[in-house]
């Protein structure tokens, strides 16, 4: 077993297991740290298919950018604590059986499949490299390129009109609620 | 002129729209010129055609109007016939119509506005309808008139709507003419069928090409449509019914014009009926059991009207003999004679009835012929002119029809002359029950006995003279040989005489037989009743003929009262099996969906559960049937 | 590596997505769950790219590289995404003082 196959099974596990904890965890924080680590596993898995440039971009905009998002949300909200009133038991029974059930009927289907002899080929190529994706992106997919900056811009208009409004919200539901 | 025919039935049509639309803004006086003057004007030209069609040499002449129904092969126009057949019925029909529509402006003259245009609106469609049965170059034109006629029928006898008896006896009459009239249609597609075309011309031109067969089941089909509309057995009993019509209602319907078009559409047909002698001895055999039947009921009625409404049954009786044994000339001449005089005899009945302030009861009549003088000596005529005695109009028709039917077979002649004494008897019972004695009504009623208007006695005269002078135009040869003007008028359309030629004694003594048994009925009848007038309640046998044989009862207990009984088992079936299933079905969904509603509980983390387990569904269905699933050769292919 | 392992490696992530996105209430830790669900997906892409360049780079350079390219473009759509989505939550937070996805059940009405 060479050193790509350990780190690739290093890395699988840590991402089953790490996601696994996500979900499990009582203490959203520690989720959203586990979620971190499942992101750099998969960035990992990225270098090791030769995708260096999403790796980064993984790392930076996932690993990085949202998660510290999504903390800041939780700091905002002051949901540290296991505040999470918990579920029907019978709901939490099935929900998981639904996702087993998924995974099954995924992994047999998948299973008939013949692709063994298809093969992921590591440490070779250099689709992954900047250069490359820059030509093409600029080239071929340069008008997705702006129509997703286009994207970006309503998204954020969006994001003030809801927050805008929220605090509007806040103000007269915070005097109702504090002033009598 | 003939080409101008359409004026005919366009001008009672157009007095129908004018009276029908404007009813509620003309007067009195203006409907009733609107309404005489139209049939006035339809009479002008049908005389006119009449003068045309009686010539030498007077070919048939058939005036496309336009094309009514074009379906693949079958194309029927809207077209109309003139040959001497319609040119005398046009004639009777405008002629007796225009004398009854101008008696009408008088008898309905108690009416208000409004229902005085109904009724003569009703009358001019009427005309018009009975036109274009009689005009018809068709089957399909034919039936539309008879239809028509059905209808118009239908609301003149239910004129006065508000009596529910007087509803009833309309539904009835549409009822019953109803069953003959599909047995027609389906006679009409049997027809087409058979021929590819419903015209005339066409049918009757390859009438030889079909089976006895089907010849018999069309002559058939043909006749019971004729017993729904002229009231034969077993359809008669709507007509004494009709009566609850207005009386010149009952003279022009259902006395002179529309009870005669089964005898029009039969002669019209005759070609069809030589071709099935089964058929025309049913017809005979049922024509003969009607006069008789009618004849003998005839004899115990004791409303005026009901008395004449079974003459006319019998009357019809006779024509259908006349039919059935081929002497389809001596029908018609029956029927242009019983328009005379049964329309006379109706009018008559109505100034009676006029001049009793609505009395029917001939019990509570008597003694008439004083303060009613006119009216009495127009309906003595028209008395003997039914009972047929010589030289009056029914004596020769009802004389040509017997001497045929004794040719044919001496039963029905035997059955005939004693039916024409009956009605001897029934007519002079009748009279005198009516004119003859001293008078039994109250006083008030003596009091305001009056003659009619001239309105009404100028049509009694008219017809009355018509029922002595009629008969003329077929004197039979055994009296003046080539006399027989009408038998060569309607020859080259009905046919000549078919009836086996009979020694000229034999003749004579079949005619002194049935002239000395209507006399002897007549004076029998007048000696009986004018003295000594039948008061009380009939007995024995004289009570099963005043019930009219319990025909009606029988009706009622053999077909109406099943009926009854089946239409309230299927009330019951729908109410609680059809309505219960359907109910059902609406219950069940009302529970299922209240039961669903419960998925709906708004919780999003139930949605999504849903909708995974939905995905797996598809994934199932989709990866693990049908053998290898098409995704995954996606997945492999490139 | 076969592709078959990184298949079903996405595969599990997927599903442990899905059980976490049915399990949880917390409408945040829901989100995250998607955003693990999207990461997976992201993962095989990578690995067609990887194995489609295997085998067909011989005839084109590039083969594979539009997947990468996918990948880069879901990345800009979830980064969008989850800042309204979280604006939504911040919001709904505001509005409920809780960011239990059970109290949002106004669809019943």
């Amino acid at each position: 077993m060479g050193t790509t196959q350990l780190l690739f099974w290093f890395l699988s596990i840590l991402a089953i297991l790490g996601a696994i904890l996500v979900v499990t965890s009582k203490n959203p924080v520690h989720s959203v740290l586990w979620l971190i680590v499942v992101f750099v596993a998969i960035s990992g898995h990225y270098i090791l298919l030769d995708a260096q440039f999403l790796a980064i971009v993984n790392l930076i905009v996932y690993a990085g950018a949202i998660m510290v998002l999504f903390l800041f949300v939780f700091m905002l909200m002051n949901l540290n604590a296991d505040t999470e009133p918990q579920k029907n038991r019978w709901l939490k029974i099935a929900g998981v059986v639904t996702g087993g059930a998924l995974l099954l009927v995924l992994v047999a289907a998948l299973k008939k499949a013949d692709l063994k002899a298809q093969m992921a080929e590591m440490g070779k190529g250099d689709i992954g490299l900047i250069h490359n994706l820059g030509l093409v992106l600029f080239k071929d997919y340069v008008v997705p390129f702006e129509i997703s900056s286009v994207l970006f811009l309503s998204a954020m208009v969006g994001v003030v009109v809801i927050g805008k409004k929220a605090e509007e919200d806040k103000t007269t539901l915070g005097s109702q609620k504090y002033g009598g | 002129m003939t080409q101008l025919v359409w004026l005919v039935p366009a001008l009672p049509l157009a007095g129908f729209l004018i009276n029908g639309l404007f009813r509620n803004q003309l007067s009195k006086s203006l409907t009733g010129i609107i309404g005489s003057g139209t049939v006035l004007g339809a009479f002008v030209v049908s005389l006119l055609i009449f003068g045309e069609v009686r010539q030498e040499g007077f070919q048939p002449v058939v005036v496309t109007l336009f094309d009514f129904i074009s379906v693949g092969k079958l194309s029927i126009p809207f077209a109309f016939q003139v040959d001497s057949l319609s040119a005398l019925f046009l004639l009777i029909i405008t002629g007796v119509g225009f004398l009854i529509h101008l008696y009408s402006t008088a008898y309905m003259h108690e009416e208000n506005a409004p229902q005085f245009a109904r009724y003569f609106s009703y009358l001019n469609l009427f005309v018009f309808s009975m036109l274009l049965l009689v005009l018809g170059a068709n089957f399909i034109i034919l039936f539309i008139g008879w239809e028509g006629v059905g209808l118009c029928s239908y609301l003149l006898i239910g004129y006065w709507f508000q009596n529910t008896d007087y509803d009833d006896a309309a539904r009835k009459a549409f009822i019953m003419n109803r069953i003959g009239d599909v047995a027609f249609l389906i006679a009409i597609f049997y027809m087409v069928n058979k021929f590819g075309s419903v015209s005339f011309d066409e049918v009757f031109g390859k009438a030889s090409t079909l089976s006895t067969g089907a010849a018999t089941v069309i002559t058939l089909l043909l006749f019971v449509g004729a017993t729904g509309k002229s009231a034969q057995i077993p359809l008669y009993t709507w007509l004494p019914d009709a009566m609850a019509g207005p009386t010149p209602v009952s003279a022009l319907i259902h006395a002179a014009t529309m009870v005669t078009a089964g005898i029009y559409m039969i002669a019209r047909s005759h070609v069809l009926y030589d071709l099935a002698p089964v058929t025309q001895t049913v017809v005979a055999v049922i024509g003969l059991a009607t006069a008789l039947l009618a004849a003998t009921i005839a004899l115990k009625q004791n409303d005026i009207k009901k008395v004449l409404a079974y003459s006319t049954v019998s009357q019809l009786g006779y024509m259908f003999l006349g039919l059935g044994v081929g002497a389809y000339t001596g029908a018609v001449f029956h029927v242009m004679t019983h328009a005379f005089f049964k329309a006379l005899l109706f009018l008559g009945a109505g100034s009676v009835i006029h001049a009793m302030g609505g009395e029917q009861d001939i019990r509570k009549m008597g003694g008439l012929r004083k303060a009613l003088p006119q009216t009495t000596g127009t309906f003595f005529i028209g008395c003997i002119a039914i009972a047929g005695i010589p030289p009056f109009a029914g004596f020769f028709s009802k004389d040509e029809i017997l001497t045929a039917a004794y040719a044919k077979n001496p039963v029905y002649y035997a059955v005939g002359v004693f039916t024409a004494l009956l009605t001897a008897f029934y007519m002079f019972r009748l009279f005198a029950m009516t004119f003859g004695g001293k008078f039994r009504g109250t006083h008030e009623q003596e009091h305001h006995l009056h003659e009619s208007p001239a309105a009404m006695t100028i049509p009694l005269w008219v017809l009355a003279i018509l029922s002595v002078v009629g008969g003329f135009v077929g004197i039979p040869a055994v009296i003046a040989p080539n006399a027989h003007w009408l038998a060569k008028f309607l020859g080259p359309v009905v046919g000549e005489g078919t009836g086996a030629e009979l020694a000229s004694g034999t003749e004579w003594g079949l005619i002194a037989t049935s002239v000395v048994l209507a006399l002897i009925g007549s004076i029998g009848a007048w000696a009986r009743f004018s003295k000594k007038p039948e008061l009380g309640e009939p007995t024995g046998f004289g009570k099963v003929l005043a019930n009219k044989w319990y025909v009606d009862e029988f009706y009622n207990a053999m077909i109406v009262r099943p009926l009854d009984l089946l239409a309230q088992f299927l009330v019951f079936f729908d109410k609680n099996i059809v309505d219960g299933i359907v109910n059902g079905v609406g219950r069940l969904v009302q529970y299922g969906s209240r039961q669903l509603r419960l998925l709906q509980s708004g919780q999003v983390g139930g949605y999504v559960l849903l909708m995974v387990l939905g995905i797996l569904i598809l994934f199932l269905v989709e990866l693990f049937s049908g053998g290898s699933g098409t995704v995954t050769k996606a997945v492999v292919g490139h | 590596m076969p592709i078959n392992y990184y298949i079903f490696l996405s595969v599990a992530l997927f599903c442990i997505g899905v059980a976490g996105v049915l399990t949880r209430r917390n409408a945040i830790i829901i989100f995250m769950c998607v955003e693990l669900m999207l990461n997976a997906v992201n993962l095989l892409l990578v690995a067609f790219s990887k194995m489609h360049y295997h085998a067909m780079s011989a005839a084109m350079p590039s083969a594979g590289i539009d997947a990468q390219l996918f990948v880069f473009f879901i990345m800009v759509v979830a980064a969008a995404e989850v800042s309204v989505g979280l604006a939504i939550i911040v919001m709904m937070y505001r509005n409920t003082h809780s960011i239990d996805v059970n109290f949002l059940n106004r669809l019943k009405h």
